[in-house]
């Protein structure tokens, strides 16, 4: 069936609330108004107000009950109505959620699954925009999912709740509905730590994830109407995290761009590079470079300058490719 | 408001509202106290001597810890605070478990990762507890909803001070119990003082448990010094929750007669005549007092209890100080449910290093 991003979810919260009865959906608006990205659209009609369940407007309230339940025995999946409202649960996922199961020896561990619509280009301004993937890839505990697909998003939300461990899931809200794949119909999952090659190429490795990864693909195309060939690796899971795939990569290109959303300083792809410093600087044939967010809280009006385009990410590669 | 009160500071007590225990259950509750105080008398030596890293008294609420607990069934979940060493004993966990916890050795069922007094032991439904005060409050409100959803008559029951009532998630907490109705019983220990400041800087409410009919439940106080008063209030809190009839909110007024922490001095912040004040209210002196009113105990008897457990205590505590620490090793185990690579490749690398180094 041929399905986007929002219905992908939609269709996995349905296949796994069916597949297991202590699957529960707790957030803002999720239950008649079926969440503001209709991602829980009809799932109260069909499973009930018991296990689709509409909460206050309070983020530490619905992370730190959905943690009391998963630790009773329920596998709540949490609607974070936009990433950048995820901050009054912060405690709740650094101080609990991310360490009951390290700090009781391993006999209180929590199964809770947090969606979260991350990334901009929606015109959300300040609030409704950000990219802060590193916040949690920088908590021991926690797993990071940042798909860019619907088969992705869907084999990964699948392998999230059916697991043991406290998942950050960041859905590519700029793509929800744009990015439409044909789905097969039989139940696969996707393990977490295994990167994608999107396209393959020889001249430079692009390495992204999220929503990104489409402006990276417009970027390569562009790249290769100027006879540079780009690799580029989806990165599909930041923690943990494939870098087998990007030091392969890199051993054929010895040119590496890291292109994220977020902020520079401190992001993700910081984290990358001394990866691949550390694991095959021999290799390398020119400074590793990224093409981020700048280092501004995520502005309204000038959204499209803010974040990285085709054209910004293409002088990225055009500098490594020059080098 | 009304404070509940069974049995005055002089022992004198009020027949009509004592409730049903029989003679030995209310000598193993004055044991249980007595233990509990001289868990707390070997804690601050044991620190101040370097045998433990921390410690957290909880000196003049032990009516709180025991008369809270025994109203509890063993499948009810407890979330106890630091300061709750009794709810721990009570609930059945052995001193010599609670001892391995306060050393964090090799036994200890948390692998000594957490600091002495945050408690941790799954065979007693007694949940993990981090530092930061009031977060707790929510996951016993998630255990509630879900035992509710699974039909199970069980009730979460969750200890905080006052000073965590200030938190946010102590208002999401009783918000959330209220908006679903949850078989949860919050039992908040006023001891007058979070680290340094006293409550009337902490609140201007005019008391912890008026802060519940706010959130649509019942909330209200009792004697935190008396034992009876809080082993009825809390029952008929856990009844009613069990019963399907919601939250409460128990405020029980106490002192906390030592200090935070080992690492504050409480004369700092408060005066000996207010220290003095409280000793007269003394828990322990009090339910003394009730049993011998009531002809169950004589002070001969009282004085070897003391001396016994006073033993008992000696005795775990030095056996548990033999027991080795965790090993290295155990450092890098339960982060995830499988290890994943790059942990593995920091453990295996520093295991390979300490091999070689040594």
């Amino acid at each position: 069936m041929l399905l986007n991003i929002v219905q992908g979810v939609n269709e996995t919260l349905r296949g796994e609330m069916k597949r297991n009865a202590d699957v529960v959906l707790l957030g803002e608006d999720i239950g008649k108004n079926g969440g503001v990205f209709r991602a829980t659209a009809g799932l109260l009609d069909e499973f009930g107000s018991e296990r689709v369940i509409d909460t206050p407007v309070a983020e530490d309230g619905i992370i730190g009950m959905a943690i009391g339940m998963s630790l009773y025995g329920l596998e709540p999946v949490v609607e974070i109505q936009f990433l950048d409202f995820i901050y009054p649960g912060f405690n709740q996922i650094v101080s609990e959620l991310a360490k009951v199961r390290y700090r009781s020896g391993g006999h209180y561990p929590a199964h809770v699954v947090i969606r979260a619509p991350a990334g901009g280009g929606i015109k959300g301004g300040l609030y409704h925009s950000q990219s802060t993937e590193a916040y949690f890839t920088h908590t021991p505990g926690l797993l990071v999912a940042t798909p860019s697909t619907p088969y992705d998003t869907m084999g990964l939300l699948r392998t999230a709740i059916r697991g043991s461990d406290p998942v950050i899931f960041l859905e590519p809200k700029r793509v929800y509905r744009t990015v439409k794949e044909e789905i097969p119909e039989d139940d696969y999952a996707i393990p977490f730590g295994e990167a994608k090659v999107m396209q393959e190429g020889d001249d430079v490795t692009l390495v992204s994830w999220g929503a990104m990864v489409h402006t990276c693909k417009a970027a390569a195309d562009l790249a290769a109407k100027e006879n540079i060939s780009v690799e580029l690796i989806d990165m599909r899971t930041l923690m943990p995290f494939d870098i087998e795939t990007v030091l392969t990569s890199v051993r054929k290109t010895g040119r590496v761009v890291i292109a994220h959303e977020a902020t520079k300083i401190s992001g993700f792809g910081g984290e990358i590079a001394a990866q691949i410093s550390e694991r095959a600087i021999d290799s390398l044939e020119a400074p590793i470079i990224r093409s981020a967010g700048f280092d501004t809280p995520f502005p309204y009006a000038l959204e499209g300058t803010y974040m990285p385009s085709p054209e910004r990410v293409l002088r990225s590669i055009r500098k490594s490719a020059g080098y | 408001m009304e404070i509940l009160q069974i049995i005055k500071a002089d022992g004198d007590f009020d027949p009509k509202l004592e409730p049903e225990i029989s003679e030995q259950d209310l000598l193993k509750m004055h044991k249980q106290m007595l233990t509990v105080r001289k868990f707390n008398e070997r804690g601050m030596p044991l620190q101040r001597q370097g045998r433990i890293g921390f410690f957290m008294e909880s000196t003049g609420q032990e009516a709180c810890q025991v008369g809270s607990a025994n109203a509890l069934t063993p499948k009810d979940w407890a979330f106890p605070s630091y300061r709750d060493p009794g709810i721990c004993l009570v609930r059945g966990v052995p001193l010599s478990t609670l001892w391995d916890q306060m050393m964090g050795n090799s036994v200890d069922e948390s692998k000594g990762r957490s600091l002495p007094t945050h408690w941790s032991f799954k065979k007693w439904n007694i949940v993990t507890l981090s530092s930061p005060i009031g977060s707790k409050l929510l996951h016993a409100v998630g255990v509630a909803y879900a035992a509710k959803h699974k039909r199970d008559k069980v009730v979460a029951f969750a200890s905080l001070g006052e000073g965590a009532t200030s938190q946010g998630e102590f208002h999401a907490a009783m918000n959330f119990a209220g908006v679903y109705r949850t078989p949860v019983v919050f039992f908040c220990e006023n001891n007058q003082y979070a680290i340094s400041l006293p409550v009337r800087r902490q609140t201007a409410s005019a008391s912890i448990a008026v802060k519940a009919e706010a959130y649509g439940f019942e909330g209200f106080q009792i004697d935190g010094n008396d034992i009876l008063a809080v082993y009825k209030a809390t029952k008929s809190a856990v009844e009613k929750a069990r019963a399907g009839d919601g939250p409460t909110l128990i405020e029980a007024i106490t002192y906390r007669m030592g200090g935070h922490s080992t690492s504050d001095d409480p004369s700092v912040y408060r005066s000996s005549e207010e220290v003095e004040h409280w000793k007269k209210r003394d828990p322990i002196l009090r339910f003394t007092a009730y049993l011998k009113n009531k002809g169950m105990l004589t002070d001969q008897e009282n004085k070897r209890l003391q001396e016994e457990t006073e033993q008992e205590v000696s005795s775990v505590v030095k056996q548990r100080l033999t027991v080795p620490p965790p090993a290295k090793s155990s450092l890098f185990t339960d982060v995830y449910s499988e290890m994943p690579w790059h942990l593995q490749e920091e453990a295996d690398e520093f295991m390979r290093d300490e091999d070689n180094a040594s």
